[in-house]
Parts: C-alpha cells; sequence; structure tokens
C-alpha cells in the first residue's frame, strides 16, 4: 500500500519537474536569441543594444545555461517563476489574481459536463427504441467535432444578441457565467459520454446483468442498482484528457466571451512572449493534471473492491491506464 | 402421459435472429421439451447447437437481436410467450431459478455475496418484509447451496470466493426466490473436474430435498447420462433425440446421438485400440528436477507461487506423456519450460544429449528443429492476417528450408495432406476455419520442421467433443507415421487414457504420482490420483460400453 | 472414418466470412446514408483543396467594397466580408491551407508516435519505462497548449501550426502503439513464432507491426479531425496564416468582431468546417467497427 502511495507521488513530482525543464528548454535553451523574444518583433532594431545587454543580465542568459537552470529551478520550488515581463509582477502572484475566475468556470462546466454525459449514457441505456438510442449516441461525436469557438459565437448570438437573455462579454455576476459555461460543457461532455455510453453497454450486457435478469429484477433496478456504478468507473481513466479539454476549452471560451482567466492570460502570455509567465502557466497546468492523476490513482482502489486486494500488482496500472 | 402440469412446457419453439437488415437466420426450429416436478432433465449439445438461445428464450433473457417466431413457452400452463420483461420479471427468480454458465462473470464485482442474494430474496417476496427476514432468508440460501461459514461468505466480495464456491453462490441466487424449476447454463464447464463433481452431485441433492425440477444445459454428455432422469440431444437448432437415459443409451435410433456417444472419450478406447509397448525405447526428453517460483505482489506482502516444484519427467521415443491436473497445477508452466518460452529457476531439460536449459537465444533456435509446441486455442495461435499457406510455410521460411516458391508450396501442401486438409485450404485466413481445422493447420505447422518431440498444450480442450475426437485420431495417426513423441498436457483424464503411454499427475506444482497409463489408472498409489479419476463423468457411458 | 466425422462441425461457409466480399461492402454501405453523406463531404473538402477554381469563380482576395456584409445569396453562398470579398471563396481556398497543416499534423504525430510506441513496447524494461515517462510529461500538457508554446518558439505561421500540432499528438499515438503493441505479443502466435524459430526481427515485422497497427490507424483517422480542430484553433487565436490569407479558423475569428450585425460571417465558415470535423469522425468509428468484426 505505502509502496503504492509512494511509487504514485514519485510520479506525479515527476512529471512537475519534467515539466518545468522541458519548458525551460524550450523557452530558455531553443531559440538562438532569447532576449530578442522579450521584445516586440517590430521595435527589436530600435532597442540599444546596453538595453539588450541589460535585460539579458536581468534575465541571467548570460549565465551558463546549466546556472540558468539551476537558479531558475531553485526559485521554482519556492513558488518564485520570476516576473511577468508585461505587467512586472510576479508570476505566481499574477496568476493567483485570476485563478479563480477559471476554476469556477471549469468546476461548472465539469459538473454540467458529467449531467450530460450521465443523462446520454443512461437514455442510450434505457431506451428500448433504437431509433432514440441512435438519436442520443450521435450527440457526443457532434459535441467533439463543433469547434469550441463556433458554438461560442453561435451561443453568443442566439442568447445574449437575439434573445437578450444574457450579457455577451465580461465577468460581472452570474448572468455571465451562463453562456461561457454552457460553451466549455459542451466539449467537454463529449468525450465522457463516449465513453460512458461504450461503457454502459458493455456492462448491461456482461454477465452479472443477466444473473439480476434471472433473480427477478426489473430494467430500472438493473441501470440503477448493478450497471451504473460499474460503467461510472472508467469515467476516472479519463480524468486527465477531461482536464485537458477543460483548460484548451478554457483558453478559447475566455477569449470569445472576453473573460479574465488563465485562458485568456495563456493567450496574451504567449502573444507577448512573456516567456516567465508560459513557464508558470505550463508548470502549474502539468502540476494540476499530475494532482488529478494522483487523485484518481488513489481513489480507483477504494471504489474497485478487486483493485483493493491486488493494490501494488501490475494489473492495478493496466486497469487504470490501458482504458485510455 | 403425467396428470400433472409440467413445470415447464415449451411447444414447437422456433427463434430466428437478425443477420442483416432484413435477414434472419433460424437458431431454434421447433424444439419442444417440458420438465415435470422433481424431474432431472438434460439439454446436450455441441457448441452452436442452439441449446443456449433455447434456455434464454424460456427465460425471456433473448438479446434484441432475436426474435421468436413461433410456438409458446408455459410455465405450469401459463403462457409467458411474449410477456415483456416487467411481467417477466414476476417468473424470474419466483418460478424458474437461473443458474448461469461462467462464475467469474456472473457476480456482480462492486457487491458483497450477501447483498446479490439479498436482493433475489427482496426482489421475490410475496409481500415487502423487513431487512432482518431478507438477512436470514438470503444466509439460509447460502446455506442451502452449499457453502459453509455463510456469514463471511456474506460479507466477501465475489473476487475472493474460489470458482466453486461462486458458482454456489449463484445457486443460492437461483434458490432465494424459492423457485420450483432450476434452469442451469452449463454451470460446471468452467470449473475443475473435482469441483464440478461436487456441484452436480448438489444439484440432484437439491432436486431431491426441495423437489424441483432442474433442467440442465450441457455440451458434456458423459455428465449428462450420469445423473439425469431424461436426456434430449440437440443439434442445428433441432431437437434429434429424447428419451429416459437408458433408452438413449442402449437404443437411440439417431445416428447423430450414436456419434456422440461414441467420439465421447470413455467410449473412444475400444476404437483406438491398445496401445503398443515401447518400454526399450530411448529416452527423447529428460528433464531433472525442474522449479520455477513466481513472485506474486499483492495485499501489501509478497507472495512466491511454486508454479512447479521439483518435477522430474522423461519421455521414450514415439511414445506419449501425459501431464494430468486442474488448473493452477503447473501443467502449462512445465510445459512451457519444456519447449524454452520460461526459463527455469532450477533443473535441467536434455532433449536427447543436448541440454536446452540455459543456452542463449541463438542456440534455442536450432533445438527448435527437435521441438516444436501446439497452443490450446486454436484460435489465438495463428496470426489472422495470415492465410494458411504463409502460415504453415513460416517455420520453412525461418530456417530457409526449402527455398524457391515451387518448393516451398509443394512442402506445404504435403504437410497439410498429412493433417487431413487439400490444397483449397492454401489461401483461406484462419477466420474462415472451424476450431477443428484451425487446430490441425496449427499441427501441419509444428510438423514443417521434421520434429521428433512435440509439446501438446491442452492442445484439444477447447474443442467439441467430436471434433476432439478426430484431432486425437490425427494425432495418433501421426504418431505411428512420423515416429514423434508426444508432450501431453491436458485436464480430461479420460483422454489420457486414449492417447498415452505413461503419464504425471500433477497437483500445486508437484508431481505426485507418475508411471505407465495402465498402472497409474488401474492402482492409483496418490489419494488426489484416486479423486481425480472418480470425477470422471460418464460413468455409465463407460459402463454402457460401444453398443 | 475422418473425413466423415468432418460434417459434425458446422461448415465453414455457413459462418460469418472473415472478409466480406466487395459487393457485400458496397451494399453494406448503400444502408448508411450518414456514411455515404460523410465520405461524400470529404471528397468535396479535398477539391476544394486541389482544385478550388472548380467549385467557385470568384478568387479569395477579390474584394468588391461596395458590396461588403453582403447576407448569402445565390450569388454569394456565404454572403461577404467588410472588403466585399466573397466568404465561400475564402472558404474553398482556405481548405488548402488548413487541409495540408493538418495532413502534416497527422502524419508528424502518427509517423513519430508510431515508431516511439513499437520501440518501447516491444523493447520493455529501462527503455519502456524511460520512454513512457516522456510520454507522460507531454501528456500532462494539454495539445492545445503544448502547441501554443511550440508555435510561440517556432514563430507565426501555417506550417509551424502544423508542427506544433503534430508535436503535441506524438504522446498519444506513442500510448496507443505501445499499449496494442504489448497485447498483440503476448498473443499465442507471437509466441508460436518464436518456437517455430523466426528471429526477434522477424516477428515485429511480420506478426506484431501489422497486428498492432489497426487501431492506431484507427486513432489517425480520429486525429484528422482533431488536427482540423486544432488548426483551425490555432489560426483563431492568431497563431497562423496573417490576415489577408484565407485560413478556416482565421476566416472566424475576422468574422467575429461583425457578428452580432452580421451572423453570417463567423457563422458559416464556421459550420463549413464543423461539418468536415463531424465527417471525418463519422468516417472513424466506422473504421473502429470494421475492426471490432
Amino acid at each position: 500500500m505505502l509502496r503504492y502511495v509512494a511509487l504514485k507521488v514519485g510520479r506525479a513530482l515527476f512529471v512537475v519537474w519534467a515539466a518545468f525543464t522541458l519548458t525551460f528548454v524550450l523557452l530558455f535553451v531553443l531559440p538562438a536569441n532569447p532576449v530578442d523574444l522579450l521584445f516586440d518583433p517590430a521595435e527589436i532594431n530600435a532597442v540599444p543594444p546596453e538595453v539588450r545587454e541589460r535585460v539579458a543580465e536581468n534575465y541571467g542568459f548570460n549565465e551558463p545555461v546549466l546556472l540558468q537552470y539551476l537558479d531558475r529551478l531553485g526559485h521554482a520550488l519556492t513558488g518564485d517563476f520570476g516576473n511577468s515581463v508585461q505587467s512586472g509582477r510576479p508570476v505566481t502572484a499574477a496568476i493567483l489574481d485570476v485563478l479563480p475566475s477559471t476554476l469556477i468556470l471549469a468546476a461548472g462546466a465539469l459538473v454540467l459536463a458529467l449531467v450530460i454525459a450521465f443523462v446520454i449514457a443512461l437514455v442510450a441505456t434505457s431506451t428500448r427504441h433504437d431509433w432514440v438510442r441512435n438519436l442520443v449516441e450521435a450527440l457526443p461525436s457532434t459535441s467533439v467535432s463543433v469547434p469550441v469557438f463556433l458554438s461560442g459565437i453561435l451561443i453568443l448570438q442566439i442568447f445574449s444578441f437575439q434573445l437578450g437573455w444574457f450579457p455577451a462579454f465580461g465577468d460581472e455576476g452570474w448572468r455571465s457565467l451562463v453562456l461561457p459555461l454552457v460553451t466549455l460543457a459542451i466539449p467537454v461532455s463529449g468525450p465522457i459520454a463516449q465513453l460512458l455510453v461504450r461503457s454502459f453497454a458493455k456492462e448491461f450486457h456482461s454477465g452479472y446483468v443477466t444473473t439480476s435478469w434471472a433473480k427477478g429484477a426489473t430494467r430500472g433496478a438493473i441501470v440503477i442498482g448493478d450497471v451504473f456504478r460499474n460503467a461510472s468507473l472508467p469515467a476516472l481513466t479519463i480524468a486527465g484528457v477531461t482536464f485537458g479539454n477543460l483548460i484548451a476549452g478554457s483558453v478559447i471560451t475566455e477569449t470569445v466571451f472576453a473573460r479574465k482567466g488563465i485562458g485568456r492570460m495563456t493567450q496574451t502570455a504567449i502573444n507577448t512572449l512573456d516567456l516567465p509567465l508560459v513557464q508558470g502557466i505550463v508548470v502549474l497546468v502539468a502540476a494540476s493534471f499530475a494532482l488529478i492523476n494522483l487523485v484518481v490513482d488513489l481513489t480507483y482502489p477504494v471504489l474497485d473492491p478487486r483493485l483493493r486486494a491486488t493494490l501494488a500488482a501490475p494489473t492495478a496500472k493496466a486497469a487504470s491506464g490501458g482504458a485510455r | 402421459m403425467s396428470t400433472v402440469d409440467p413445470l415447464l412446457r415449451i411447444t414447437d419453439l422456433a427463434i430466428d435472429y437478425r443477420t442483416g437488415h432484413r435477414e434472419w437466420t433460424t437458431a431454434v426450429r421447433g424444439a419442444s421439451l417440458h420438465v415435470q416436478p422433481g424431474e432431472f432433465v438434460s439439454l446436450v449439445g455441441e457448441s452452436g447447437s442452439g441449446k443456449t438461445t433455447l434456455v434464454h428464450a424460456a427465460l425471456g433473457l433473448l438479446p434484441p437481436a432475436a426474435r421468436i417466431r413461433s410456438g409458446a413457452i408455459a410455465y405450469s400452463d401459463v403462457d409467458v410467450t411474449g410477456w415483456n420483461d416487467r411481467r417477466m420479471a414476476l417468473v424470474r427468480g419466483n418460478y424458474v431459478g437461473f443458474i448461469p454458465q461462467d462464475p467469474n462473470t456472473s457476480l456482480n464485482p462492486v457487491k458483497k455475496i450477501g447483498q446479490q442474494v439479498v436482493e433475489a430474496v427482496r426482489f421475490n417476496a410475496p409481500k415487502p418484509g423487513n431487512a432482518e427476514r431478507h438477512h436470514q432468508a438470503a444466509l439460509d440460501s447460502l446455506r442451502t447451496a452449499g457453502l459453509k461459514d455463510v456469514e463471511r461468505v456474506f460479507q466477501q466480495y465475489p473476487h475472493e470466493l474460489s470458482g466453486g464456491m461462486k458458482q454456489r453462490a449463484l445457486i443460492a441466487i437461483a434458490l432465494a426466490g424459492k423457485p420450483r424449476i432450476i434452469v442451469a447454463d452449463e454451470p460446471t464447464s468452467s470449473l475443475d473436474v473435482t469441483v464440478q463433481k461436487v456441484i452436480l452431485d448438489h444439484l440432484v441433492r437439491l432436486r431431491e430435498e426441495l423437489d424441483i425440477g432442474i433442467l440442465l444445459v450441457t455440451h458434456n454428455l458423459g455428465v449428462a447420462l450420469d445423473r439425469s432422469d431424461r436426456i434430449l440431444v440437440m443439434r442445428d437448432g433441432e431437437i434429434v433425440e429424447q428419451g429416459p437415459v437408458d433408452q438413449v443409451l442402449e437404443q437411440s435410433t439417431n445416428e447423430y446421438t450414436r456419434r456422440l456417444l461414441d467420439a465421447a472419450p470413455t467410449r473412444l478406447a475400444a476404437s483406438f485400440g491398445a496401445r503398443p509397448v515401447r518400454a526399450e525405447a530411448p529416452y527423447v526428453l529428460r528433464a531433472r528436477a525442474l522449479s520455477k517460483t513466481y513472485r506474486l505482489r499483492g495485499r501489501g506482502q509478497r507472495r512466491d507461487l511454486r508454479a512447479v516444484d521439483g518435477v522430474d519427467l522423461a519421455v521414450r521415443k514415439g511414445t506419449t506423456h501425459a501431464i494430468v491436473g486442474e488448473s493452477g497445477a503447473g501443467k502449462s508452466t512445465l510445459a512451457s519450460i519444456l519447449v524454452g518460452f520460461t526459463a527455469p529457476d532450477r533443473g535441467t531439460v536434455h532433449i536427447g544429449d543436448t541440454e536446452l536449459t540455459g543456452r542463449r537465444r541463438g542456440r534455442l533456435r536450432e533445438i527448435r528443429r527437435h521441438l516444436q509446441f501446439v497452443f490450446q486455442n486454436p484460435f489465438t495461435s495463428l496470426d489472422p492476417r495470415f492465410t494458411v499457406g504463409r502460415i504453415v510455410a513460416e517455420p520453412l521460411h525461418a530456417f530457409g528450408l526449402a527455398p524457391g516458391r515451387a518448393q516451398r508450396t509443394a512442402r506445404v501442401v504435403e504437410l497439410l495432406a498429412a493433417v487431413a486438409l487439400d490444397e483449397s485450404y492454401l489461401h483461406r485466413l484462419p477466420g474462415q476455419l472451424s476450431g477443428g481445422q484451425r487446430q490441425r493447420v496449427a499441427i501441419a505447422r509444428a510438423l514443417a520442421l521434421n520434429p521428433e518431440i512435440l509439446v501438446l498444450d491442452e492442445a484439444v480442450s477447447a474443442l467439441d467433443v467430436s471434433v476432439q475426437a478426430q484431432i486425437l485420431r490425427l494425432l495418433v495417426d501421426l504418431q505411428a507415421g512420423y515416429g514423434l513423441s508426444y508432450v501431453f498436457v491436458t485436464h480430461d483424464l479420460g483422454v489420457v487414457r486414449l492417447v498415452a503411454d505413461d503419464v504425471t499427475v500433477m497437483k500445486d506444482g508437484v508431481a505426485v504420482e507418475t508411471g505407465p497409463v495402465e498402472r497409474v489408472f488401474g492402482e492409483p498409489r496418490h489419494p488426489y490420483t484416486r479423486e481425480l479419476l472418480d470425477a470422471i463423468p460418464g460413468t455409465r457411458l463407460a459402463l454402457a460400453g460401444p453398443g | 472414418m475422418t473425413v466423415e466425422l468432418e460434417t459434425l462441425a458446422p461448415p465453414a461457409a455457413a459462418r460469418p466470412a472473415f472478409a466480406p466480399s466487395l459487393a457485400g461492402r458496397a451494399a453494406e454501405l448503400v444502408r448508411q446514408p450518414m456514411l455515404v453523406l460523410s465520405w461524400l463531404v470529404v471528397a468535396v473538402v479535398i477539391g476544394w483543396a486541389v482544385v478550388p477554381d472548380l467549385f467557385t469563380s470568384y478568387g479569395p482576395y477579390d474584394g468588391d467594397t461596395t458590396a461588403s456584409f453582403a447576407p448569402p445569396s445565390l450569388e454569394h453562398w456565404f454572403g461577404t466580408d467588410r472588403l466585399g470579398r466573397d466568404l465561400f471563396a475564402r472558404s474553398v481556398y482556405g481548405a488548402r491551407t488548413t487541409l495540408i497543416a493538418t495532413l502534416l499534423a497527422v502524419v508528424i504525430a502518427f509517423g513519430i508516435g508510431t515508431v516511439v510506441g513499437l520501440v518501447a513496447g516491444f523493447a520493455g524494461g529501462i527503455v519502456d519505462t524511460a520512454v513512457m515517462r516522456v510520454v507522460d510529461v507531454f501528456l500532462a500538457i494539454p495539445s492545445l497548449l503544448l502547441a501554443m508554446v511550440v508555435v510561440s518558439v517556432l514563430g507565426y505561421s501555417t506550417q509551424n501550426i502544423a508542427l506544433a500540432v503534430g508535436i503535441s499528438s506524438i504522446a498519444s499515438f506513442a500510448r496507443v502503439m505501445r499499449a496494442e503493441v504489448l497485447s498483440v505479443v503476448t498473443q499465442d502466435y507471437v509466441k508460436a513464432a518464436y518456437g517455430l524459430g523466426v528471429g526477434r526481427l522477424g516477428v515485429m515485422l511480420r506478426h506484431v507491426v501489422p497486428n498492432s497497427l489497426n487501431s492506431v490507424v484507427a486513432l489517425a483517422a480520429l486525429e484528422v479531425g482533431t488536427a482540423v480542430l486544432a488548426v483551425a484553433s490555432l489560426g483563431f487565436l492568431g497563431y497562423g496564416a496573417p490576415p489577408p490569407q484565407p485560413e478556416w479558423g482565421l476566416l472566424v475569428a475576422e468574422g467575429r468582431d461583425f457578428v452580432a450585425v452580421h451572423p453570417w460571417t463567423s457563422i458559416l465558415p464556421g459550420v463549413a468546417l464543423a461539418i468536415v470535423v463531424i465527417a471525418t469522425h463519422r468516417i472513424s468509428a466506422s473504421f473502429r467497427k470494421d475492426r471490432r468484426r
């Protein structure tokens, strides 16, 4: 048990460290002259050499790469990713500023997406009509096919410009949250719903369901009492994918609805080549991903008695990783 | 005709499966059967005969792709044909209990056994009772199903029980609704013979104690003959024979039934004849003190599994040495060591005078020419993308034998002919072949290098009994023709008597008894050997002898 | 005796054939109108990319300021934009930019990912562990974010978008390929090939690769749709081709400022894009069904 936890925690820490190193290589080592990235490309020739020199020194670009790396890593360990180039504020503070806004959006969208996905799976499993099932099963693949920026614009057009039910932009009050939330929930629900539909169908045709029929159980009792729990567990295995969809979706959603948040900040940081901020965001995202997967790995055995028995056995890894 | 209403009466039932847009394929045609109170009826058929479809129809468990075209299903003369799930729920559990095929997948893995039995009690309780009474009823049911220490089993999850215990839990679930008839669909085919015997004996006892009717579905004629009052034989969706056991056994007029009877291993012995004595033949394979331990990690601490523990084995030229045992006995690991797939921790294997163990991959390859392997499952041992011709040619290709296209094809055709397959099979894919044909291809491939020894790991277990008989005969013929030596791994003692000269009985990784077949079967020295021999189904079949 | 008994087993012809005949397949296709439609959509879009002038008489840059913001009509199917450029023509010409970028991205992801997964799965041991930990890291960074970072380092252009999208999808291909290889390697027919004296390389090339590729190919089909979306998203965010060029994501972004008054400017090119992605997903789903057969 302890071994299992230690292994998973070690892996999570490795992922965060590697994400830091990867962004360091991508952002600070690979570019021929990282100082240039710090200036607006249009003005780069107008910048006097001594200013560039000073900036380079400021960022430590004159030091050997290894020293720069260790210096940045040391600071990152204490939560210091340097100062944002644009605003001059510490990266950590800037991120913490907008984090709550994105967290609310992402959490709300996740809940909504789960509700949509489970409704789709339950309807597809419980219905006796083929056409209802076919219709409902077509929904998830459509929802992952429509680009987020399009569905955002469509929703904006209909519910804000035409009907005037909700404000179009900004982040004041709960009404401004509704449209972005729906926009983000649609693409996030797709993969979850696809997985749940498959896993509900698979469990519904498994041997123990036949046993339950033979016991005299009704359809409702079987779907709720037997299938639901067994079929829901696999949804945890795509928690990482879901998280990635939430982040990618929020970049676009926040841009379309002009909301402040991590997504929009990422876009601005990339546009202005705010390297410390970009690195801070990437490490934060990787750390969140690692944390989520860690939580999933640690709760899975609690939910599935079979895994509890064979905790550290290799099969546990295969079961949680193979379905992705 | 009996005056009592039969518990279950199926009349002229025909069932179709949807195979295309408006295409239907008939799975069951005009089948009729009935089960009287206190009667034990067996429905026997090979795979694809429609027997499972028939009983699923009786319980209203047909998949949506199936339809009942005509006929009627009645319980105590109440016609339930075409009832929907809601109405059938009143019949299932209450009136008819069902014991499913595979105990390993038929229990909900995330619910405790007790809860699953209580549900069966609750769904079928005449009026809503209190939880305590249901709990007691569930415990009673588990006890009736022959489980001991029921309080503990009640709190356990399915994965914590053995296969036999799971099947008893399923029997408890079937009994929980106090049904008047129990339908059992191959209830023991995934269990070891010794467990199988105990479970079936228990069913017979239940029938007497509770005066219920039992309908047993099985592919094993021996099992059916040993315990039933009446037998129905099914083939291609039709019931081709029915009658009391003695009548079927002694004076069956149906050709198919006769063939099934003759194909049963216990019956085949006569037609296979006595095996020639080759006591003087030199040893071609000798294994000494083989041991293999697997390290299991589970429940926090490590546990060692001694899969093979100090086993000796010797095979004489031109003879068959059978290795028998139940699941987990280590016989497959042993076979895997003999051919060099698995490296033993200790011990040696000699092929002739060359040592196989401790060789590097390259040197091992040379020995492959003398030693080949045939797998249990012909559905997984052939690459689905290769044609039969390419499959059989693969070893020739690997060793650069029979160079040139024409020469290689000629050799492949020759090999296929040896296993009674003609040239038309050359360009077929494994997916287009039946199980028996696939196993023939696998044998042809194994023979391609002219090996001296074949290791056959449960090579006939996945096949229907009639196909099994053909493959066994083929193996015996090939042995005589090419002077092959076999290591024959099996769980089926009936087969051993047919093809083997020597036998080694394994249990928990240890060889408990070894010797010539006549001696070991005639005067078993180890109690476990005796237990295994007693559990072989089909004693009545053997006693009756070939008619 | 032997031949006689063979009749006991159901004849091979009665079993479902492994590979249905071409005619059978065609007949099956007709019964799935949505699938036919999907193939048709994809064919048309490929046509747009290869010979755009066959599909529209307007050029992508020909503006007519007197006809700015014309609503959709027979003359201008998708309407016109601020500069009076025909939006349908811009969508048609945009297909080339977007599709070439998509193709490049899928080829990069498929090519590198498959090889990495094959090596990891087949070599096992320390190689496998090392490769998979690296893959873990790439999976931990959402692909859109990773693509944004890569594009910011490489510079803004459609080629770089393609590269970025391709790189960010390598990990998922590697993962699927490795899982598939690991499951194929345990199959009896692979063991049997070793037992027959086939060498490691032979086993890999003859048995493991062909049997593992199935699900990776299905993933590649799915990835086409995903990559179109990713390329368009990056274009939408402004990391792709510079403005006068037609590119699907950029078209939507350009119309976005006028969407309140002239909704067609954004929505019609966007809907065209969505239909293409839906079609590719439908096709990839049919691949997966074929495999299950």
